[in-house]
């Protein structure tokens, strides 16, 4: 009995020292939450429709491009929506001809057919595919720009919804930028400029003769104007299909440009410098158009054959050339992100929450101790020493398993606490009842202990499964609640039951105790 | 000390009266959130609020009037210590334009009160929650509410005759549709922490429950001759004083979440309180009043169909 006793409490001892080794530090092992540290959570949708609509578009353009070299004449090509587009007015004489030419289409596309006009849809499985992959590139792409921010323990995950990701950035205080980091496209493109820049949309068009080719596009831009004078805005003619993109960079860094004004500089990796410069060679003389997301950022005359170096200037601040290249080097988004959700929390409403919540940890504590003192009287300390070893042993595998403690999670140890006094007082209830027929206490105890096991067993497996349904529910904070619950739970059978056993076990062994203090 | 040994109140005599009163109770909820509608916080309905705070004392109407010009029905109230000048806004959420940014609110906000001459402010804290995922959350709560009280159920089921389980569960119901009621009444809103509060008390009533139930099992096997009444009646009386001690002890906890928690917590804890009360009144009142009246009536159909048989 006695050498069985001493495994017991050797075993109990080093539970709690590997707990206490797994915490300690506290203040650098167990992580808190945004709503406890500070910080900004983000949720953001993908916009995978803009995916599908660049894939559409190219491959109507391809096709396009073959129909011309083959020379199969057709009335219209249309992108009718993000996920099809309309051949109309093939000849019947061309249409065997049409048809060979669509073997690389239908690998993606699903054709329909009637009267020399063909429909292609894209495949179901190709969309779902693609917008997968759409979500994953923005994540990598968020994941790098975070990075590049310098956030600490940031985190970048798939959020619930399929298009969905979430971002959490503890320690973040200017929101506006991390957002608008985060945010932006950054798509780079160097294009040819075909005319320009005009006032108004309406010039540029009407330089057009009022129809815009389909291999032209008019964009926003920037006019430079003379050293010192506000630029203004004017609209260019541009080619569009782009010489060089953002893809082919190697590197971007914040620079001056001659009138020590902030500018990016850019490299190009061995394919976009053999595209830049047999580009520029060819139309020297002309305008290039640095378009980013859309809008003439320059439009400098190409003065020489250039490889792989280039600058983009604007009114920037230091800040903004900074920003712009550290988007640029983490590359382009692949589609446009809306923000769903944001969540701050400002230091110091943090701290404030660290407070309450240790607050109310103590002064539950303290009105349990009280009670439990009171009423079980030296009982009652069994009680308080196998509810402390519950919240050691908590601490402990919270940090182990690298949870995160949370606003709620302080609630889920306060909910631990009730839980564990809720145990103590089933055993010792049923200790008192045993005594009342006229047992030994020793024969009380045990019988007590060994007839409320399975009731805890019940209870706790009921408590478990609500557990896990609100841990699948959960936003990152009502997690931490739960598995807090959880791992309370699941260490309380262990300090109820065998904890407070063992306790009563050592403390009527060799004795013959004849009354119990309960 | 001794509290409640030995008792035998007849509650199971009680349990028509038990039960009209809690239906009272669940109506006037229901009869509140019908006629003035659920009050869903923007965890669920969408829409921005803030904390701020004020380098000086502001009234609430000083910063009504400063917002006047922002669209919709704007609530401002005092938060935490009214020493620290702090005011949380709460906005509806945007009809959603092409193009409304999230955020639009809150800038709005922000430029409002820096153009009010009210002193030097700071957004201590913001939450902006776009239609979307206020939808998403509405679906996935009460998913999560479902499928947990599925779970126990069949947990229960199994371990427990079939009445028992019916027993808990309508019990556990009965809690959460208590605490929502006094949710209305105290117009506190639902919210993420306030649903995570009613999916906790889901487990904390059937854990009261199962507690009963198991002591229900234990004596009719030793006291095979009464009737199932006698057997449950004994049964919350042998177990009385540990289903209120513990609550007692819980609800002690609890309230000191209630009262020093901070007000991110005031809601949850709230939410627990009257599940605490509710869970152990409908232990030992709802729970197994309704397994015998389901056990009697499972009773009478097989004596008849035996009888039959002979």
């Amino acid at each position: 009995m006695a050498k069985n006793l001493k495994w017991k409490f050797l075993s109990i001892v080093a539970v709690l020292a590997l707990a206490v080794f797994a915490f300690y530090p506290p203040d650098q092992k167990v992580k808190l939450g945004l709503d406890l540290k500070g910080g900004v959570q983000l949720v953001l949708r993908v916009q995978t429709d803009d995916a599908l609509r660049l894939e559409t578009q190219t491959t109507a353009d391809r096709l396009g491009e073959q129909l011309k070299t083959k020379n199969v004449a057709v009335t219209a090509i249309t992108v009718d929506s993000a996920t099809a587009f309309t051949v109309s007015g093939v000849a019947p004489d061309k249409d065997a001809e049409f048809r060979s030419s669509l073997v690389e289409v239908e690998t993606n596309y699903d054709r329909s057919s009637g009267a020399g006009t063909y429909t292609f849809t894209l495949k179901p499985n190709i969309v779902v595919q693609l917008r997968e992959d759409t979500v994953n590139q923005a994540l990598q792409t968020i994941e790098r720009r975070v990075n590049e921010l310098g956030v600490a323990e940031p985190i970048i995950a798939r959020h619930t919804a399929a298009d969905q990701i979430m971002v959490q950035l503890p320690g973040v205080t200017d929101v506006n930028r991390a957002k608008e980091i985060i945010r932006s496209t950054a798509q780079l493109e160097l294009k040819q400029v075909e005319q320009g820049p005009f006032s108004d949309e309406a010039a540029a068009r009407a330089a057009l003769g009022g129809n815009v080719p389909p291999d032209m596009q008019v964009l926003p831009g920037t006019i430079e104007a003379a050293p010192g004078q506000p630029a203004g805005t004017g609209y260019y003619v541009v080619r569009r299909v782009p010489a060089v993109t953002g893809r082919d960079l190697r590197n971007a860094r914040p620079t001056l440009d001659e009138n020590n004004r902030p500018a990016v500089s850019f490299s190009l990796n061995n394919e976009g410098a053999r595209k830049f410069g047999a580009f520029t060679q060819a139309n020297i003389g002309r305008q290039l158009g640095i378009v980013l997301d859309n809008r003439v950022q320059s439009a400098p005359v190409i003065q020489s054959r250039i490889d792989d170096e280039g600058r983009i200037t604007g009114n920037f601040t230091n800040q903004e050339s900074q920003d712009l290249s550290l988007k640029l080097r983490s590359g382009a988004l692949p589609a446009n992100l809306t923000y769903l959700e944001e969540r701050t929390v400002g230091p110091s409403l943090g701290a404030d929450s660290i407070r309450a919540g240790v607050m109310s940890a103590a002064g539950g504590l303290l009105l349990v101790t009280l009670f439990m003192l009171v009423y079980y009287k030296a009982a009652g300390i069994n009680a308080l020493l196998s509810i402390g070893a519950n919240l050691i042993i908590l601490l402990g595998l919270m940090a182990y398993a690298g949870a995160t403690m949370t606003l709620p999670g302080i609630a889920g140890f306060i909910l631990t606490i009730g839980m564990g006094v809720d145990s103590n007082v089933l055993i010792f209830e049923r200790i008192k009842e045993e005594l009342a027929t006229a047992k030994g206490v020793k024969q009380a105890v045990s019988a007590g202990f060994d007839r409320v096991l399975l009731t805890i067993l019940d209870t706790h497996v009921a408590s478990l499964i609500a557990a896990a349904f609100l841990f699948n529910f959960g936003t990152s904070s009502i997690r931490g609640f739960a598995l807090t619950l959880t791992i309370g739970l699941l260490s309380n059978v262990f300090t109820a039951y065998f904890v407070s056993r063992t306790l009563f076990e050592a403390t009527l062994s060799g004795r013959n105790v004849q009354k119990l203090s309960i | 000390m001794a509290l409640l040994q030995n008792t035998n109140y007849d509650f199971i005599k009680w349990r028509w009266h038990a039960i009209a009163l809690s239906a009272i109770v669940i109506l006037a909820g229901l009869a509140y959130g019908a006629t003035k509608g659920i009050p869903l916080g923007i965890d669920f309905s969408g829409g921005t609020i803030m904390i701020v705070k004020f380098e000086q004392p502001v009234s609430d109407d000083q910063v009504r009037n400063a917002l006047s010009s922002i669209a919709g029905e704007q609530v401002i109230q005092t938060y935490g210590d009214p020493a620290q000048n702090q005011k949380v806004i709460r906005l509806p959420q945007l009809i959603q334009e092409q193009g409304a940014a999230l955020d639009q609110n809150a800038r709005a906000v922000v430029d409002a009160l820096n153009a009010a001459n009210l002193g030097k402010i700071e957004v201590i804290s913001q939450d902006l929650v776009g239609p979307v995922i206020g939808a998403d959350l509405q679906r996935r709560g009460i998913y999560a509410m479902l499928a947990s009280i599925v779970g126990i159920t069949i947990y229960i089921g199994l371990r427990f005759r079939f009445a028992f389980a019916i027993g808990a569960i309508a019990a556990t119901f009965h809690d959460i549709l208590i605490a929502v009621a006094f949710l209305f009444f105290m117009g506190y809103d639902l919210s993420l922490n306030v649903v995570a509060a009613i999916l906790t008390i889901t487990g904390y009533s059937v854990n009261d429950t199962i507690v009963i139930f198991d002591r229900v099992r234990e004596n009719l096997r030793s006291k095979r001759r009464d009737s199932l009444e006698k057997v449950v009646n004994e049964s919350v009386n042998q177990t009385l004083s540990r289903t209120i001690i513990t609550a007692g002890t819980t609800f002690l906890a609890v309230l000191a979440l209630y009262l020093f928690g901070g007000e991110v917590l005031e809601a949850f804890a709230f939410t627990m309180l009257v599940g605490i009360i509710s869970g152990t009144y409908s232990t030992i009142f709802i729970a197994s009043s309704i397994a015998i009246i389901l056990s009697s009536k499972q009773a009478k159909a097989r004596t008849t169909s035996a009888r039959k048989t002979v």
